[in-house]
C-alpha cells in the first residue's frame, strides 16, 4: 500500500496506525512562529469507531490503508453471521454479528447497507440512516393522546427496543432514526 | 475551470484595502518611508524551518524571498532611516487555515528603539487598524512557567522530552526531537492553546533555542530579545531586536545550516550582501514582521486566511 505525506492529507483519507485502520476526520496544519510545522489530525478508528488525535511533523508519512466503502443488500442472519450481496454481481459476503455490532437490530432483510472492507475483510457495516419496522409488543396505546409528551417502550419486529409516544399501537409501523435510535413517526406500508 | 472565482468577497477586498490605508497613514504619522525592493533573490532564507520557492529559468537562478529582510537591512546600513514594505513573501509547503504559501508581509525597521519600545509601535498600529482590545505582556518563562511549571532558560533536554511525551506525537518520532523542535511542539499544543484564552498578547524574551535574528540579554543563560504578537491564539506578528554585529549574524547563519543539516535538510549559502551591509554599520534597531491577511482574519473574525485574500486557493 501507498504512504502518504502529510501534505496530502485530508479528510477521509485512510490511514494505518499500530495496525489499525483510520480514517482522517481533520487535518489542521499548525506552525508556531519561526518553528516547526506540525499536522495535527483526528481520526477515527474504523475498527471501533473511536476517535484520536494525533501529531505529525510536516513532511512525515504514514501508510495509507486499504480500505474501500462498497453497497450490499442484507439479505438474512442465521444467528451467527450476517449475509449480504452485491446486487449488481450476485456476489455474497458474510459477515461476523460481532462486526456488525449494535447496527444488527435495525435491519430485517432487502436494505443497502455500506460495508467497509479492509484488506477485502469487513470490518464495519452501516444500516440506513432511517428505517421502517413494525412493532411486535408495546403496551395499549392511549387512544387520542398525541400532546401529553409520555413515552412507553416498544419491541421492534427486530428485537430492538424504541421509546415511542403513548399513542402507539401494536402492529404499528414506524419510521426510526438509526444513528439515535429513536422513534421519528408513523409510517405506511412499504 | 469552475474555481476561477475569488475566494474574498468583495467587501472583505474593501475593507483589505481600508486597512492598507490605515498602515500607511500610520507610517507617515511615524516617520517611516515607504520602500519597495526585489521579490526574487540571489540567497535563500537560512532558516530550516522555512522551505524557499526556487526560480529557475528564464536566464534566472534564485529564490522568492520569504520575507523582505535581507533588503531592508540593506537599505537600512545604506542610511534610509526607518522603512517599511508592503509586499509578497513566499513559504512553500505551508498551507491551511492560516497559511497560504504566498501571503502579505507588512515588514518594518526602528533605528534606535528595542523590541519593548517596537512593542508599543505595533500596538498602536494595532490600534489604528481598529483593534480596540488591550494587549497583554507576558514574558516566554512566565508562558512556559504557567503551562509546565518550569523554566525554559536552561531546561534539561530529558524534561522536555517528558513533557512533549505527553503530546499526542509518536514515540518513534519524538525520539528524533532536537531541543528547538521540542519547544516548537510544546508550544503549538499547550502554550497556544493557554494564549488563545488571553486575547491579544505580547510573548517576549525568548529561550535560547528559539534566538531566530534576535540579540541576547546579559542573563544567564541568555534569553533572545524578540516577541510575537498572538491574538486569539494566531500569531500576527514577529519582531526583534535585531543583531546589527556581522560576525553574530553569520554565527546565527552557520547555526541555521548545522541544525538543518542535523535535521537533513540541505545548507544554503549565506546571504553575502546581508552580512557586508551589517559589516559597514548599523546602528541598534528594532525589527517586524506582520501577516496582512491574518491582522485582517483576526480584526473581522473571519474563518480562514482564504476569505481574506484575493485569490486564496
Amino acid at each position: 500500500m501507498a504512504t502518504f505525506s502529510t501534505n496530502q492529507f485530508k479528510s477521509g483519507l485512510k490511514l494505518l496506525f499500530d495496525g489499525d485502520p483510520y480514517s482522517i476526520i481533520e487535518n489542521e496544519f499548525v506552525k508556531p512562529g519561526k518553528g516547526q510545522a506540525f499536522n495535527r489530525i483526528k481520526l477515527r478508528n474504523l475498527k471501533t469507531g473511536r476517535v484520536i488525535e494525533k501529531t505529525m511533523k510536516s513532511g512525515e508519512s504514514a501508510e495509507g490503508a486499504d480500505v474501500v466503502d462498497v453497497e450490499f443488500q442484507y439479505l438474512y442472519n442465521d444467528g451467527e453471521d450476517w449475509h449480504f450481496m452485491n446486487p449488481q454481481t450476485f456476489e455474497q459476503i458474510t459477515i461476523p454479528l460481532a462486526v456488525a455490532g449494535d447496527a444488527a437490530k435495525w435491519i430485517k432483510g432487502q436494505e443497502m447497507c455500506e460495508i467497509t472492507l479492509w484488506n477485502d475483510l469487513p470490518i464495519a457495516v452501516v444500516v440506513p440512516n432511517f428505517v421502517v419496522l413494525q412493532i411486535e409488543a408495546t403496551d395499549p396505546g392511549v387512544r387520542g393522546d398525541t400532546a401529553s409528551g409520555g413515552t412507553k417502550p416498544a419491541t421492534m419486529e427486530t428485537g430492538a427496543v424504541v421509546k415511542v409516544p403513548l399513542f402507539i399501537e401494536q402492529g404499528d409501523l414506524l419510521r426510526i432514526d438509526t444513528r439515535t435510535g429513536e422513534y421519528v413517526s408513523r409510517a405506511k406500508e412499504e | 475551470m469552475s474555481n476561477w472565482q475569488p475566494t474574498a468577497s468583495p467587501a472583505a477586498l474593501r475593507r483589505r484595502a481600508e486597512l492598507l490605508a490605515r498602515v500607511r497613514e500610520h507610517f507617515l504619522m511615524t516617520n517611516a518611508l515607504e520602500v519597495t525592493t526585489p521579490v526574487l533573490g540571489a540567497y535563500a532564507s537560512a532558516e530550516p524551518t522555512l522551505e524557499n520557492l526556487v526560480v529557475s529559468g528564464g536566464g534566472v537562478q534564485g529564490f522568492l524571498r520569504t520575507s523582505p529582510e535581507s533588503a531592508l537591512k540593506r537599505l537600512l546600513a545604506a542610511g534610509s532611516g526607518d522603512v517599511y514594505e508592503i509586499g509578497p513573501a513566499f513559504r512553500g509547503n505551508e498551507y491551511g487555515r492560516l497559511h497560504l504559501t504566498e501571503f502579505t508581509l507588512l515588514e518594518w525597521y526602528r533605528l534606535g528603539k528595542n523590541h519593548h519600545q517596537l512593542m508599543d509601535d505595533v500596538a498602536a498600529l494595532i490600534a489604528s487598524a481598529g483593534y480596540s482590545d488591550g494587549i497583554l505582556r507576558l514574558t516566554y518563562a512566565d508562558l512556559f512557567q504557567s503551562c509546565f511549571a518550569c523554566d525554559p532558560h536552561g531546561v534539561g533536554t530529558e524534561e522536555l522530552m517528558v513533557l512533549a511525551g505527553h503530546l499526542p506525537l509518536s514515540p518513534e518520532s519524538l525520539a528524533g526531537y532536537d531541543r528547538s523542535m521540542l519547544f516548537d511542539a510544546l508550544f503549538a499544543h499547550r502554550m497556544s492553546a493557554r494564549l488563545s484564552e488571553l486575547g491579544a498578547v505580547f510573548v517576549y524574551d525568548f529561550p535560547l533555542e528559539l534566538r531566530a535574528y534576535a540579540r541576547l540579554d546579559d542573563a544567564n543563560p541568555p534569553a533572545a530579545q524578540r516577541f510575537e504578537l498572538i491574538i486569539d491564539g494566531i500569531e500576527i506578528a514577529n519582531g526583534y531586536y535585531e543583531i546589527t554585529n556581522a560576525d553574530e549574524q553569520a554565527a546565527c547563519f552557520a547555526a541555521e545550516n548545522t541544525l538543518a543539516q542535523s535535521r537533513g535538510i540541505a545548507p544554503v549559502q549565506s546571504d553575502e550582501f546581508w552580512l557586508a551591509a551589517l559589516r559597514t554599520g548599523l546602528p541598534p534597531v528594532a525589527g517586524v514582521a506582520l501577516g496582512i491577511e491574518r491582522l485582517q482574519l483576526v480584526l473581522e473574525s473571519a474563518a480562514t486566511i482564504a476569505d481574506v485574500t484575493a485569490f486564496g486557493q
